[in-house]
C-alpha cells in the first residue's frame, strides 16, 4: 500500500500541491485525474524522488520513502512510465527493456570489467527475463530494432515492458494511452487490468475518461494542487464538485 | 542445426573473443613481417593513443559527455612518470601505477564539481583544466624543464631486459592495449555499460531505473583519466623525452577527433579512428602541413554524414537496412 500524506510542494510561493493525502490500496488501481496544472505530474515527481516535497510523507507499506533520491526509488519496488515517452532511442528494444533490470544488474566495477562466470550467468539470466517480457508484449520479433524506428504504440509498449520487467510492487503510469488509437488504448487498458489481477498496486494518471472509468478502483481528483474528491468511479462521475472543476470545464470545451 | 550452422553460430556467439584473438595473433606476428623500426614506431604510437582513446570513448561515446581536456591527464601521466623515474630513480612500472592513482584522485577532484555541468559548459570547464595543466608544465621549469621539455627518461624494463627498441616496445604496448580493449568491451556489455548508454540518452529515465547518474559519470571520467595517464606514462618511456606542447588543448582536440571519427560508443571504432589519424600524416605529405585544417574538415564531414561517428553510424545504417528488408519480406 502506498500512502501519501499531506504532501505539499511550492513553486516560488505558489502551491503546486497543497496537503494532498490519499492511499493507493495494495492490488488496486488508483487513478489520479484533474485538469492541466492540477498537480498530477508534481505528485508523481514527488513520489519518485524527482522533486523533493516541502512537507508531507510518502510511505510504502509503512516505510518512509519521501526524500529518498530518485535513483533509490526503484529499489523499493516502484517502477514508472513517463508522460512523454522516455526511451533510449539509439538502444535496441531488447536493451531498452533490459535497462529496466538495472536494480538487479552487477554494480561492481571490477566484476563488470573482468566478467567472471558469476557475472556472465547473471547477465544471461537478466537477458532471458527480458526476452520473456518481450514475448509477453509481442515485441520479440523486434528485439534487435532500434526503438527510434518503432511505431508510437510499440514504443509505449516498450516503455511499459521496461517498467514491468523488474517485477515491481507498485507501478506508476503517467498517461499510458495518450496519443494511442482506440484499439491500442483498449489493449493497454486490458493489460493494466491484468496487472492488477496479478496483485500489482497501480497509480494511474490519465486524461482518457473511458479508460479511467473502465479500470479504476478508486479515483482521486486534484484541482489547483488540492484533493477535491475521492471515491469509486460511479461517485466521481456524479460528484458536483468534480463536474464543476473538471468534467464541467471539459464539457464546455467539448 | 547442421554442422555449418553450428560453426556459424559458434563464431557469432564468440565474435568478440574471436576478433580479439585474431587481432592479438596478427599483432604478435606483425614484427616478423615488418621489422622496420620506423613502421614499428608508428604502430607503437597507435597503441599508446589507443589506450587513451578507449577511455575517452567510454566518457564521450558511451556516457555522452564531452572533454576537451584529456591531454591534460595524458600530460600529468607523462610528466609524473618522468619526474618519479628520472629524478627520484623509481622503478618505471611502480611510478606508472602510482601516478595513475594520483591522476585518478585529481580526476575525482576535478570531476565532482565539473561533471554537474553538461554540453558547452562541460567543454569549457575541461578546456580550462587542460590550459591550467599546460601552463603549469611550462612555468614550473625547475621540475618540468619548462618549454624545452624533459629529457633523459629511462626506458621501461621487464625482468631486467630494458625495453629500449621499437621491437621490444611493440611487445609491451600491444598486450597492454589489447588488455584495456578487452576490459572496455566487457564494461560496455555489462549492466554498468548499459547504464552509461542510458544516461547519455535520457538522464531522467535512467535515474528512474536506479542509475545514480552523477556517480556513474564521475566513475567513467576517473577511469578515462587513468587510461590517459597510463598512455602518457608509456609515451614518456617510449620516447625518453616529453615536451609540454604534446599536451596542449590541440592534442585534446586531436584525441576527440580520433574518438569521433572512429565512432561514438564503439570500442572498435576507437581503434579505427586512432589508427587513421596517426597514419594519415605518414602517407599523405600535405597532411602534416595542413594537419589542423584537415582534422577540422574530417570532423565536419563525418559529423554531418554520421553524427554518431563513422563506425557507429555505418553499423546503425546496416541495422536499419536489415530491419527494413525483413519488414518488407514479412508484408
Amino acid at each position: 500500500m502506498l500512502t501519501i500524506e499531506k504532501l505539499t510542494k511550492y513553486f516560488g510561493g505558489v502551491p503546486a500541491l497543497d496537503e494532498v493525502s490519499f492511499e493507493c490500496p495494495a492490488g488496486r488501481i488508483t487513478t489520479l485525474i484533474g485538469p492541466n496544472g492540477a498537480g498530477k505530474s508534481t505528485l508523481i515527481n514527488c513520489v519518485t524522488g524527482v522533486l523533493t516535497p516541502d512537507r508531507g510523507s510518502v510511505r510504502l507499506n509503512g516505510t518512509e520513502i519521501c526524500g529518498e533520491p530518485a535513483h533509490r526509488i526503484p529499489y523499493h519496488g516502484i517502477a514508472r512510465t513517463f508522460q512523454n515517452l522516455a526511451l533510449f532511442p539509439r538502444l535496441s528494444v531488447l536493451e531498452n527493456v533490459l535497462s529496466g533490470l538495472t536494480v538487479e544488474a552487477e554494480k561492481g566495477f571490477l566484476k563488470s570489467i573482468f566478467r567472471p562466470p558469476s557475472t556472465r550467468n547473471r547477465e544471461r539470466r537478466l537477458r532471458l527475463k527480458t526476452r520473456e517480457m518481450l514475448d509477453r508484449f509481442a515485441l520479440a520479433d523486434k528485439a534487435d530494432w532500434p526503438v527510434s524506428i518503432l511505431s508510437y504504440g510499440d514504443r509505449k509498449r516498450v516503455e511499459i515492458a521496461r517498467a514491468l520487467v523488474s517485477e515491481p510492487r507498485v507501478l506508476l503510469l503517467d498517461e499510458p494511452v495518450a496519443g494511442l488509437n482506440v484499439g491500442e488504448s483498449a489493449a493497454i487498458g486490458a493489460e493494466i487490468l491484468r496487472l492488477r489481477n496479478l496483485g500489482l498496486t497501480i497509480l494511474l494518471v490519465e486524461h482518457d475518461m473511458d479508460l479511467v472509468m473502465a479500470v479504476s478502483d478508486v479515483i482521486v481528483v486534484l484541482d489547483s494542487g488540492e484533493r477535491i474528491a475521492q471515491g469509486p468511479p460511479q461517485s466521481i462521475r456524479h460528484n458536483p464538485k468534480v463536474i464543476e472543476a473538471y468534467l464541467g470545464r471539459m464539457s464546455l470545451t467539448a | 542445426m547442421n554442422r555449418k550452422d553450428r560453426i556459424l553460430y559458434f563464431i557469432w556467439l564468440h565474435r568478440t573473443g574471436l576478433t580479439i584473438g585474431a587481432l592479438g595473433l596478427g599483432l604478435a606476428l606483425f614484427p616478423c613481417f615488418q621489422d622496420n623500426p620506423y613502421i614499428l614506431g608508428i604502430s607503437n604510437l597507435i597503441g599508446i593513443y589507443l589506450i587513451i582513446t578507449i577511455g575517452l570513448n567510454l566518457f564521450i561515446g558511451y556516457a555522452g559527455q564531452i572533454s576537451l581536456g584529456h591531454a591534460g591527464f595524458v600530460g600529468l601521466g607523462a610528466y609524473g612518470s618522468a619526474v618519479l623515474s628520472t629524478d627520484m630513480a623509481w622503478d618505471p612500472w611502480l611510478a606508472m601505477v602510482l601516478v595513475a592513482l594520483l591522476v585518478a584522485l585529481a580526476a575525482l577532484l576535478v570531476g565532482i564539481p565539473t561533471l554537474r555541468l553538461s554540453g558547452h559548459y562541460l567543454a569549457m570547464a575541461t578546456l580550462g583544466f587542460n590550459i591550467v595543466i599546460y601552463t603549469v608544465l611550462i612555468q614550473w621549469d625547475r621540475v618540468t624543464g619548462g618549454p624545452s621539455g624533459f629529457a633523459g627518461i629511462p626506458p621501461l624494463s621487464l625482468m631486467g631486459v630494458p625495453i629500449d627498441s621499437e621491437f621490444r616496445f611493440h611487445y609491451v604496448i600491444w598486450p597492454l592495449a589489447i588488455l584495456f580493449l578487452t576490459l572496455a568491451l566487457n564494461l560496455v556489455r555489462s549492466g554498468l555499460g548499459l547504464g552509461l548508454a542510458a544516461l547519455a540518452q535520457n538522464e531522467t529515465a535512467a535515474t528512474s531505473l536506479g542509475i545514480q547518474v552523477s556517480r556513474a559519470k564521475i566513475q567513467v571520467f576517473v577511469l578515462s583519466a587513468v587510461l590517459a595517464s597510463i598512455g602518457g606514462s608509456l609515451f614518456a618511456h617510449c620516447f625518453n623525452f616529453v615536451n609540454p606542447h604534446s599536451f596542449s588543448i590541440f592534442s585534446s582536440l586531436e584525441l576527440v577527433t580520433m574518438v569521433v571519427i572512429g565512432g561514438l560508443g564503439s570500442v572498435w571504432g576507437s581503434l579505427f579512428g586512432t589508427a587513421l589519424i596517426v597514419l594519415m600524416p605518414e602517407y599523405l605529405e600535405f597532411f602534416e602541413t595542413y594537419k589542423d585544417i584537415i582534422h577540422g574538415l574530417i570532423l565536419v564531414v563525418v559529423l554531418t554524414l554520421f553524427p554518431q561517428g563513422l563506425i557507429t553510424g555505418l553499423r546503425y545504417m546496416a541495422r536499419l537496412k536489415i530491419v527494413q528488408r525483413r519488414k518488407r519480406a514479412n508484408h
